[in-house]
């Protein structure tokens, strides 16, 4: 009954103290790390110093556009996939699920108990080339006599869309489940058909978890080198695996932090054109 | 009057799994009547609502909307329209869309459009509100625009799930009297669900008192009230007073442990043997002058301003009596005093025996 009950203005500032000094502590200093870094030049050997050197940033545009491009591709593929599977799943378990409601919701959730590594590593046992998928597919002529999944942009599209759909899934999951009903049925009392009130009521409304889902999944996918490293080839290396390279194979730190820079910056115009798009109050509901 | 009732059940039974919540249920509403279904939760009522809506469909029995049946059709392929509990106004629509929203879906357009929700607005008291989104309305501000999107359509009837649930006490009364002027004023038939009895019984031209998924009792609000038919009525609807006893002539009933008492000649409806006799508190005089009489002594009075409340212990058990205060500083009976109360047999009526029911 002392300090605080004489400042209580303060509270709130106590209170948000540990996650303003996390982030402080762990994203603006490495961030703000990484970007003098950026701007250094020089190599591991002979060390490195810093230049001003905007050189970086335009090498890494100049060099690695086709890595930018893919990955922002892989990954706006990778989220409208989920939101494709993600939404009518969300959708069932949301209405219908009844009583099995949370242990649907976890099945969503279980890959997550095996680790993102051996995860992505099962889908390079079934997407082999002896594995059961590349031989059905090669019976009914979808495949070539010796076409193959892995080391292609389709292998590398589908673990992405599998190890980040449960981020689309959830947000989904709960901007449905927060619906009323009678809402749908007031739209129905008012001569709206099933597929007029789902456009027109359910739609709109779950719009929160659809912009939520969507960002929780393009994000991450955009920086992601496991799934291309994993089941991917060369050819469909993404600028995670460039960066990723830089940073521990070649030490050329000066170049993977501008590249990051660069990653950063193109995902939030995407981000900023997106919400632009679906419009900003969508965002917070 | 058409002759063809706007809304007709004719032995509509629901079952959920193994639940019976609606009991071969007919019923007829005539058009442009203001009709509730009146009883406590789990009587049915509300499902039987739903059926007329289109939200349940009925086990068996058949529902017809004037000379239609529309038992099986959904909610959207019928011509009713209804007012929900919790209003259910969409929350991303703002007023304006939320009552255009049926006319929308049938076609309704442009100007005709416009029109049309400017004018069901303006009739509900909420002219300038229509760029509103619902939580920016106060609750009796929401109840309207629930009433305007329903009535816009200008359906053949309106139905009205416990409408008024939501609203303080002070601001339900003056919903109920509105509403009422409304259906008045448009004169479409309104089906109105409550467990309230007083809201009824201010809002409605015909009561269907329900109990266990049927029909107890079915009558104006005074007819109801007068001579209401079975205990649960009489017990639903305001105080009453019931006196078990044995049919002893044509008009007239034996008080167990009491003396003759004479009813109203219609009352006994055939009854014959183990009966309960009803008098509502406020027909009860304090002394001798009426025909029917019991002696008994004062245990409890309680002023209540409009009136005072007495509890009367009597050889037939407790009763209530209501005295109006008329006049002020008169005073009635006190505690303790022995006094005689007396009744017209007009106001006596009869319900079945009281063993077997609450």
């Amino acid at each position: 009954m002392g300090f605080l009950h004489r400042h209580r203005n303060l509270t709130p500032y106590l209170l948000l103290a540990p996650g303003l000094l996390y982030l402080g502590f762990f994203f603006v200093v490495p961030l703000g790390f990484l970007a003098y870094q950026s701007l250094e030049s020089g190599n591991f050997d002979i060390g490195y110093a810093f230049t001003w050197a905007w050189g970086n940033y335009w090498d890494a545009i100049r060099n690695y556009s086709g890595h930018f491009v893919r990955s922002l591709e892989y990954a706006g593929i990778a989220t409208i996939l989920a939101l494709a599977f993600g939404y009518p799943l969300a959708y069932w378990i949301a209405f219908r699920g009844g009583r099995w409601k949370n242990l649907l919701l976890l099945f969503i959730v279980a890959p997550f108990f095996v680790t993102y590594l051996i995860r992505t590593l099962a889908w390079e046992t079934i997407l082999a080339d002896q594995g059961p998928v590349v031989s059905v597919l090669r019976n009914v002529g979808i495949l070539g006599h010796d076409g193959r999944l892995l080391a292609t942009s389709t292998a590398v599209v589908a673990g992405i869309t599998y190890n980040f759909f449960p981020f689309m899934a959830l947000p989904l999951y709960v901007s449905l489940e927060q619906i009323d009903g009678r809402l749908i049925e007031a739209a129905q009392d008012l001569y709206a058909s099933k597929w007029k009130a789902f456009l027109r009521i359910t739609l709109p409304l779950s719009l929160p978890g659809v912009v939520a889902g969507t960002l929780l999944t393009f994000i991450p996918a955009a920086g992601d080198f496991i799934n291309a490293q994993l089941l991917g080839s060369p050819q469909n290396h993404m600028i995670g695996n460039v960066i990723q390279s830089k940073f521990l194979e070649l030490t050329d730190y000066p170049a993977a932090a501008s590249m990051s820079f660069v990653l950063m910056a193109a995902i939030l115009l995407m981000v900023a054109l997106y919400a632009r798009a679906v419009g900003t109050e969508k965002l917070t509901g | 009057m058409t002759g063809v009732a706007d809304v007709r059940l004719v032995d509509v039974t629901k079952r959920f799994e193994d639940v019976t919540a609606v009991d071969r249920l007919s019923l007829e509403i005539e058009h442009g009547s203001f009709f509730a279904l009146l009883g406590p939760s789990g009587c049915g009522k509300t499902t039987t609502l739903r059926m007329i809506g289109g939200f349940e469909q009925p086990t068996e029995g058949q529902i017809y909307l004037g000379s239609t049946e529309v038992s099986g059709l959904p909610s959207y392929k019928r011509d009713v329209n209804t007012v929900f509990q919790s209003y259910a106004l969409f929350p991303h629509l703002s007023v304006f869309e939320n009552v255009a929203f049926g006319l929308r879906r049938q076609g309704v357009r442009g100007a005709t459009l416009t029109g049309q929700v400017n004018e069901i607005l303006r009739l509900v008291g909420l002219e300038g509100m229509e760029k509103r989104k619902p939580r920016q309305l106060s609750g009796g501000q929401q109840q309207r625009v629930a009433v305007a999107r329903a009535l816009v359509n200008k359906p053949k009837v309106l139905l009205l799930d416990e409408p008024l649930g939501a609203l303080d006490l002070k601001l339900r009364k003056q919903m109920q009297l509105e509403l009422k002027g409304i259906q008045h004023d448009i004169g479409i038939t309104f089906v109105h669900v409550t467990h309230d009895q007083e809201e009824a019984m201010t809002m409605a031209d015909q009561i269907a008192v329900m109990q266990r998924g049927r029909i107890e009792q079915l009558g104006t609000p005074s007819e109801l009230y007068e001579t209401p038919s079975t205990a649960f009525v009489a017990g639903f609807l305001g105080v009453s007073n019931l006196i078990p006893g044995t049919v002893s002539g044509p008009d007239s009933v034996r008080l167990r442990s009491g003396p003759e008492v004479r009813v109203r000649p219609d009352a006994l409806a055939g009854r014959t043997g183990e009966v309960a006799v009803g008098i509502r508190p406020e027909k009860i005089e304090l002394g001798q002058g009426q025909a029917n009489s019991l002696d008994g002594t004062v245990v409890e009075e309680a002023y209540v301003g409009v009136s005072t409340q007495y509890i009367v212990e009597t050889g037939c058990g407790l009763l209530t009596v209501y005295r109006q205060n008329a006049s002020p500083g008169l005073n009635g009976a006190a505690p303790g005093q022995r006094l005689t109360l007396s009744w017209s047999p007009e106001s006596t009526f009869v319900v079945d025996s009281l063993e077997g029911s609450e």
